[in-house]
């Protein structure tokens, strides 16, 4: 079962690397994304399952693979992201096709590897194969300025990663079994000074990954230059990755460096998500926009875990999904703007409404969403969090509180820019957009509302975890 | 035994192929079948079937690593020949004199792997570095080639004067030439011995082109043709770090108080000298010159080895470096000219090259699926055991990560700069034997293990 989450995108990868027409391989990739996504649903029905096989007996490194609520959600989101991405760009796709969307398919094949890895060495494996095909993805095909800033954006991520790497070895030496198992990772005789090492190592590696606030410099460049589809990839998905990491591994391994960190991480995030937000009012170019105000976002999911609090880590685990769902939609919007009027500039863009009445009712549905509005699926989340920050330090929770009324501001505004006003000559050249990507953003915000009005399977599914982690 | 008499016949018999049997593809083939009988005779002692026996008074002794050692090497160089055997005969007029001078180093670094005794290290080392000498000597008409020899040469010779040192005054000390770790009470000269210990350890340095005894290896390697460039970075200095675990992991471990001091500075500075100077290279010959420098840093993480991490470790990276390393000379040799800018679309032209040049890279900059992730994770694991501190193991990882930057520059001018190719003639069959090198790789990227089934039983 967890091993077709692995096998049906990596085989399908395979495939299409010999599938010439363009045509035939987005059928293929969209098939196979479903396929998954069905996959994914059958597995968040299902209680917890594990798969088990042997895989480096000279290191004692297995190929195991286990699914709680934590790893289901995510494969959830991940199953869900990609077959929108293909299908909702799949208009705008480079020449060679076949390789594009086979190199998307290996991403995903690493992300539910990283989600589903319960051996260390594994998730080093598969953490790593998630980033290189984004890496060729977006030199390949990305704007302007594209190679720079996806190395930039290449090497940050690897040397995190390889600090992970120590990090892995080092706790693999202490543990007593030599096992890279995440259960004996747990029972590993760490003194607090080892672990304070250890933390550090993998935190460097999660915090690059997010990103938090010193350490973020990659992020808007990397979303403005990658093809849309790799930066809806990034945003939705590969960021979770840094959270999930921190849920997974950082939290329950090393429970007593992380106490120690609180307050550190968590003024920082505040540092990082009022400065996001700042930044995203000032922006003029709509991906600029969005891909701060995600900054700003993950920063306020991190902050959350790292007060340490039930409710904040539950809110964080359902954000992790709604974010996602959120940060698609509007990539996608945006994504259908830019392609029809050729920029990216809210200046030049202005009646929306008139022009295009469906997707501007859509447009402030993720807004609206974005913000977290009451009914949406991000304000379950997001009060919970808030709860939590104010739980954990009143002045802190008010300061987090403060970026509500920033994302409001600059979320808005976009929405008046872009949606109403008189109609600009470069909205006025839209067309009607296609049919695929009108179904995908409207299956999105029925997401959005469904999981907003209704959210308690989110919370049943993420119980499992949750209760794991304050066992402990 | 069996091995270093085999391979030092071979060598005479290569020799006279050169005038007796006309054709240079005849003579590769010669060359192949008398490597795989080498890998028999070889694999007749690793086994006990066949074992000729030569008194050698224990200066010589044969451990199941140190054979298992020598048929890694053959089979390299098996596959080196095998890739490599066309542009061999293009350098020169004689291509079986090439063929007879790899079987001496082959026999060289098959003493280096057995050694028990001082003059023993001395004399394989010497069989080793003379037909190095010759081979970047070798394409006569070129003042590149020519200085590089003369270079390599003069310098080679006062390493040697060096290691000779060291060994006078550990006979001077000990009173034996023997390898055998003295009884400390009988060491009367305490202060020669550690003086004798250093000196080799500079001279040994200096053979595996570690910092600050580098100096030669970029203008010998960037000088000598680049087909003989390829077996220079990848075999023969590869026997030299077995020569060098051989020395200090294995016999001189009790004193490493002496020489432990310097280990990490010079591994420190052979990975910043290599990687730092890396990136600014403009030529690929050159910036691999200088990787090759980088990555003899992260080999010497196994001489701090107390756990089989060390000994399988330095096995792991020597195969997977030199897989990777022939593998992106061979592509070197085919373009026409050195530079960055010759690789410019190339992956348009030539897409399975350029994939198969990608995996190199990878692995030469320990990228995951690939086996360099695993021969760096060995000597990271290695380090930690013997417990050297953390710190040294994150500097050479931000060093690692800095060895991104100029392979993937490789990678942006194959992928993502449009141009044509300065690029020559290319067999199909050429570069499916390149995609074996890279399978090899790929398999060693997922299943190390495969590599140590055969170490012990």
């Amino acid at each position: 079962m967890l091993l077709s989450f692995i096998l049906i995108p990596f085989v399908t990868a395979l495939l299409l690397l010999f599938i010439k027409n363009g045509k035939s391989a987005n059928t293929i990739a969209i098939v196979s994304t479903l396929g998954t996504l069905v996959a994914a649903i059958v597995l968040a029905g299902n209680g917890a399952v594990d798969f088990n096989a042997p895989w480096i007996p000279v290191l004692h490194a297995q190929f195991f693979l286990h699914a709680d609520g934590l790893a289901k959600i995510l494969v959830l989101l991940t199953a869900i992201s990609f077959p929108a991405i293909i299908i909702a760009t799949s208009q705008n796709q480079p020449k060679q096709k076949n390789i594009f969307l086979s190199l998307l398919l290996f991403a995903q094949n690493g992300l539910m590897g990283v989600f589903l890895a319960g051996d260390a060495l594994l998730f080093y494996f598969f953490w790593e194969l998630a980033l290189i095909p984004v890496y060729f993805l977006s030199s390949i095909w990305g704007g302007e300025k594209r190679i720079a800033v996806t190395f930039k954006f290449f090497i940050y991520t690897f040397l995190g990663s390889l600090m992970m790497l120590i990090g892995i070895v080092f706790v693999y030496m202490h543990t007593s079994d030599q096992s890279f198992l995440i259960t004996s990772f747990a029972k590993a005789n760490l003194t607090a000074g080892l672990q304070v090492t250890a933390f550090a190592l993998f935190f460097i590696a999660f915090a690059i990954k997010m990103p938090i606030f010193p350490l973020h410099t990659w992020q808007p460049d990397a979303y403005e230059q990658s093809p849309t589809a790799v930066t809806m990839v990034m945003s939705a998905v590969m960021v979770k990755m840094g959270l999930y990491g921190i849920l997974r591994w950082l939290l329950p391994l090393f429970p007593t460096a992380f106490v120690a960190h609180i307050n550190v991480v968590v003024i920082l995030s505040v540092i990082g998500i009022l400065y996001a937000s700042f930044i995203a009012i000032r922006q003029d170019d709509i991906k600029r926009l969005i891909a701060y105000s995600s900054i700003a976002h993950i920063g306020l999911m991190n902050a959350a875990i790292f007060s340490h609090l039930q409710i904040g880590i539950q809110g964080a685990m359902i954000q992790l999904f709604s974010h996602g769902i959120n940060v698609l939609g509007l990539w996608i919007v945006a994504d259908i703007i830019e392609q029809q009027t050729g920029t990216r500039s809210m200046q030049q863009m202005g009646g929306l409404a008139k022009k295009q009445p469906t997707l501007a009712i859509l447009l402030v549905g993720f807004a609206l969403a974005n913000i977290a509005l009451p009914l949406t699926n991000a304000f379950v989340g997001e009060f919970l969090m808030f709860n939590s920050l104010f739980q954990y330090n009143i002045w802190v929770g008010a300061a987090a509180g403060v970026s509500i009324i920033l994302a409001a501001i600059y979320t808005l505004n976009m929405v008046q820019k872009v949606a109403y006003g008189e109609v600009s000559t470069q909205i006025n050249q839209m067309q009607t957009i296609n049919k695929p990507a009108q179904i995908v953003l409207i299956v999105l915000l029925i997401i959005v509302f469904v999981t907003g009005v209704f959210p308690q399977p989110l919370f049943d599914l993420t119980a499992d975890s949750l209760q794991q982690i304050f066992v402990k | 035994m069996n091995a270093i008499i085999v391979s030092a016949f071979l060598g005479v018999v290569m020799m006279f192929a050169s005038w007796s049997i006309k054709g240079e593809n005849k003579q590769k083939n010669i060359a192949l079948f008398g490597l795989i009988f080498l890998i028999l005779a070889n694999l007749a002692q690793l086994n006990g079937w066949f074992v000729a026996e030569v008194d050698t008074n224990n200066m010589l002794s044969f451990t199941r690593f140190g054979l298992y050692t020598n048929t890694l090497f053959y089979c390299l160089t098996l596959i080196y020949i095998w890739i490599n055997g066309e542009e061999i005969s293009k350098i020169g007029n004689h291509a079986a004199d090439f063929y007879a001078l790899f079987f001496f180093i082959l026999c060289g670094a098959s003493i280096l792997t057995s050694f028990n005794n001082l003059l023993m290290l001395f004399i394989g080392i010497e069989i080793l570095s003379i037909p190095l000498y010759i081979l970047t000597g070798s394409d006569k008409k070129s003042l590149f080639s020519n200085e590089a020899a003369i270079k390599y040469f003069l310098m080679g010779s006062f390493s040697t004067g060096i290691l000779l040192l060291g060994i006078t005054f550990i006979y001077g000390a000990t009173g034996s030439f023997n390898l055998i770790p003295p009884d400390p009470s009988v060491l009367n000269e305490q202060f020669m011995f550690s003086a004798g210990l250093i000196l080799i350890f500079a001279a040994m340095n200096f053979k595996v082109s570690a910092a600050p005894f580098h100096f030669w290896t970029p203008d010998v390697y960037d000088g000598a043709p680049t087909v003989f460039t390829s077996f220079m970075a990848t075999i023969a200095k590869s026997a030299g770090f077995i020569a060098f675990i051989n020395i200090y992991l294995v016999q001189y471990k009790p004193f490493e108080k002496t020489w432990g001091i310097i280990l990490p500075l010079v591994i420190i500075s052979t990975l910043m000298v290599g990687n730092v100077t890396a990136v600014f290279q403009r030529s690929v010959k050159r910036m691999l010159t200088y990787s090759s420098i980088a990555q003899a840093g992260f080999m010497l993480f196994a001489l701090y080895g107390t756990s089989s991490f060390a000994n399988e470790g330095i096995l792991l990276y020597i195969v997977v470096y030199s897989l990777a390393s022939v593998g992106i000379f061979a592509v070197l040799v085919k373009m026409k000219e050195n530079s960055f800018e010759a690789f410019h679309g190339l992956a348009k032209t030539h897409p399975l090259l350029a994939f198969l040049t990608t995996v190199f890279l990878c692995s030469l900059a320990g990228i995951p699926i690939t086996g360099g992730f695993f021969a760096k994770y060995y000597m990271i694991n290695a380090v930690l055991i013997a417990g050297a501190g953390i710190w040294l193991v994150v500097v050479a990882m931000i060093f690692a990560s800095i060895s991104v930057y100029y392979y993937f520059k490789l990678i942006q001018a194959m992928y993502f700069i449009p141009g044509t190719p300065a690029i020559g003639e290319l067999d199909k069959s050429y570069t499916y034997k390149l995609a074996v090198l890279a399978i090899l790789i790929l398999v060693l990227g997922v299943f190390p293990n495969l590599l140590f089934n055969y170490l012990y039983f």
